[in-house]
């Protein structure tokens, strides 16, 4: 099992009142995604575990496109990789936020 | 309080997942997890097969209301890892089912949302023995007044540890979908070969451990569509005439199943079992629409009984 | 030990244990201290299917009906589960459930149980029979497993020799009667040099409606954590609603 670690500092904090959110299953081609509103100011952490090696610079490029698209400040995100490909990776995520801006 | 991508409520169970299943259940905004997934508690053993972990185990556990009325419910995920019992899904069921047993504060019924294939090979001993605790403790939970309905409908079926934990419940709900049974059909025929058992044969597996079968045979109380809806109805109804175990309610089954074995031991295939529970058209049933399938089952004498 | 030297031994006295031409055992027989216990099983390693259920939870019912805590002895050589298409449809698991049931029953109701592994035991019948009492124990050279390893090695995509190195550091998933030792399944194993009817009684002894096997299992450091988490389960679930929290 690999661990990736991506810290981000996005514009702004994430608006919403949810204080976490998880979506998705750990299966093949999919993730689970827990998000939680736990850090400091516009801070954001992504931590990946993933049974497929050879792939960090597809997660930094993933990770890097959704924090700026997305503005996650506030969240810690964590996930659980069951072998998705980057798209469905990237639509968890946008998911995920989605989730934690609703009031 | 979690929540998933939302469920409208004639979405399909077979297709949600565990989570989305509690939300399209239970009443809106009535759910409360215990250990949930931001606690962190995953398997200590996959790591060791370098297989991904999920933060809950592959069971969501908590409580929540159904129709006003307080439950405990405990649903599987069956996307991940088939389902399986492990050490620590598995723990997360028996503490949840020995909480309702010792402190009748609690809700004294559990939904019990199964939805597996078995114990989890990479953790099997643990797993068997969650089993073995489950099952010990729904019994003496129920001999306490406890209801445990269990709901069957999701991909992995129950199988295994699970079909023998659904042998263990109050009542049983199941959808067409739903599959109920011990060893799988794939094992079964590579154990005794393709004549015996053609797991590609969809018709014949569900004529086997289907929905439709187990609710013709009295494997099942009630028969559900593939909804969200159908699911809660037929939950709801089954709460209502749960009863608590005890012996009269063994004597009873005893006599149910051994008349079962006396009556349909000599049957070749469903179509013939079902003819001689008084099916009238045993070639129509597969084909029957949730409704008239309903009907149908409950005018066959021995599908309907309180003796489990 | 056959089954017949396990009986021998288990009741020197004699007793009225008999195995039917498909493997079903019945009977009962007179303990050490002369009180009665029931006796059911299987034997000769045969698979339990429908049919063999009905004469074994029969009898467990005849024994819970009666008000005098007489304890049964579930004598265990089975290979699993009987793997077949009829007795699938015509509803096993609830045959296995329902023989489960009634051994937890009769427990529930004052009569202590006890397993005696003494040949193979595998699955849904293990479930039904072994792991439905109030204590486990076993013979050397019994063969307890929930699947064989190459079914593991086929379904896991791993090696057999890969499994069997990690089975060398985790007794979490091989077949194995040490391990069910390790995981907190089997209370003891027995020692075929001395008297059986002896271990008997200490086991019997030992024996309790209150499942202690996760707990062992933390103990024994087979099973790490299952004990702490079912424990916390109760803790969260009770505090949740404000009351005070079991201890």
């Amino acid at each position: 099992m690999l661990t990736l670690d991506y810290s981000h500092t996005a514009d702004h904090r994430l608006g919403g009142a949810r204080s976490q959110a998880i979506i998705g299953v750990v299966a093949s081609g999919n993730l689970e995604i827990l998000l939680e509103r736990v850090l400091p100011g516009a801070a954001c952490e992504v931590q990946i575990a993933t049974p497929v090696k050879g792939y960090d610079a597809t997660w930094e490029a993933v990770v890097t496109e959704f924090v700026s698209r997305s503005s996650p400040g506030g969240l810690r995100i964590s996930i659980n990789d069951g072998g998705a490909r980057p798209d469905t990776a990237y639509l968890r995520l946008m998911q995920g936020c989605a989730l934690m801006e609703r009031s | 309080m979690m929540q998933d991508v939302a469920s409208r409520e004639n979405g399909s169970w077979l297709q949600a997942t565990a989570r989305q299943r509690l939300a399209g259940l239970l009443d809106p905004g009535s759910f409360a997890e215990f250990i949930g997934p931001e606690q962190r508690v995953e398997s200590p053993h996959l790591p060791i097969f370098d297989l991904p972990r999920a933060f809950d185990d592959g069971v969501v556990i908590g409580r929540g209301t159904l129709g006003g009325v307080a439950v405990l419910v405990a649903a599987q995920e069956g996307q991940f890892m088939g389902g399986t019992f492990g050490e620590v899904s598995g723990a997360k069921l028996v503490g949840l089912v020995r909480a309702a047993r010792d402190h009748k504060q609690l809700p004294q019924t559990i939904l019990l949302l199964l939805d597996s294939g078995g114990v989890r090979l990479q953790e099997a001993n643990a797993g068997e023995l969650a089993v073995a605790e489950l099952m010990r403790a729904i019994v003496q939970a129920r001999c306490g007044g406890v209801a445990v309905i269990a709901l069957v409908g999701g991909k992995a079926g129950a199988f295994g540890g699970a079909g023998l934990t659904a042998g263990t419940c109050s009542r049983v709900v199941v959808s067409e979908q739903g599959r109920i049974g011990v060893s799988g059909p794939e094992v079964i025929e590579t154990n005794k070969g393709v004549e015996e058992y053609d797991s590609r044969d969809k018709a014949l597996v569900w004529s086997v451990c289907g929905g439709k079968n187990r609710r013709l045979i009295g494997m099942a109380d009630a028969f559900t569509d593939d909804t969200m809806d159908g699911f809660r109805a037929a939950a709801q109804a089954q709460l209502a005439v749960s009863k608590p175990l005890d012996l009269r309610t063994l004597q009873h089954e005893q006599a149910r199943l051994a008349h079962r074995e006396r009556t349909l031991g000599g049957c070749n295939d469903a179509a013939a079992m079902w003819t001689v529970m008084g099916v009238p058209d045993p070639d129509a049933v597969a084909g029957l629409d949730t409704l008239d399938f309903i009907t149908l089952a409950h005018s066959i004498k021995d599908a309907n009984h309180d003796a489990r | 030990m056959t089954l017949d030297e396990v009986l021998g031994s288990l009741f020197p006295a004699g007793h009225h244990v008999a195995v039917s031409a498909e493997g079903w055992i019945t009977g009962h027989a007179t303990r050490k201290t002369g009180g009665p216990v029931s006796v059911i099983g299987v034997a000769n390693g045969v698979a339990l299917g429908t049919a063999g259920v009905i004469p074994l939870a029969a009898q467990v019912l005849e024994v819970a009906a009666q008000d005098d805590r007489v304890p049964i002895l579930v004598l265990v050589d089975t290979q699993g589960q009987l793997m077949g298409r009829r007795d699938e449809m015509r509803g096993l698991p609830e045959y296995l459930g329902h023989l489960a049931k009634c051994l937890l029953l009769a427990s529930h109701l004052g009569h202590r149980t006890i397993g005696l592994e003494y040949g193979k035991a595998a699955a849904g019948a293990f479930l039904a029979t072994a792991l439905a009492t109030d204590i486990l124990v076993a013979l050397p050279g019994a063969t307890p497993a929930v699947m064989d390893m190459p079914s593991i090695a086929r379904v896991t995509k791993l090696a057999e020799s890969r499994l069997r190195e990690l089975a060398k550091t985790t007794a979490v998933f091989a077949p194995g009667l040490d391990h069910m030792v390790f995981v907190g399944a089997v209370a003891a194993v027995w020692d075929p040099a001395k008297p059986l009817d002896e271990q008997l009684e200490q086991a019997l002894a030992a024996a309790s409606p209150d499942d202690v096997r996760d707990v062992r299992g933390a103990e024994r450091k087979g099973r790490p954590v299952a004990a702490e988490i079912a424990k916390r389960v109760g803790a969260e679930a009770t505090g949740q609603f404000g009351l005070h929290a079991a201890a």
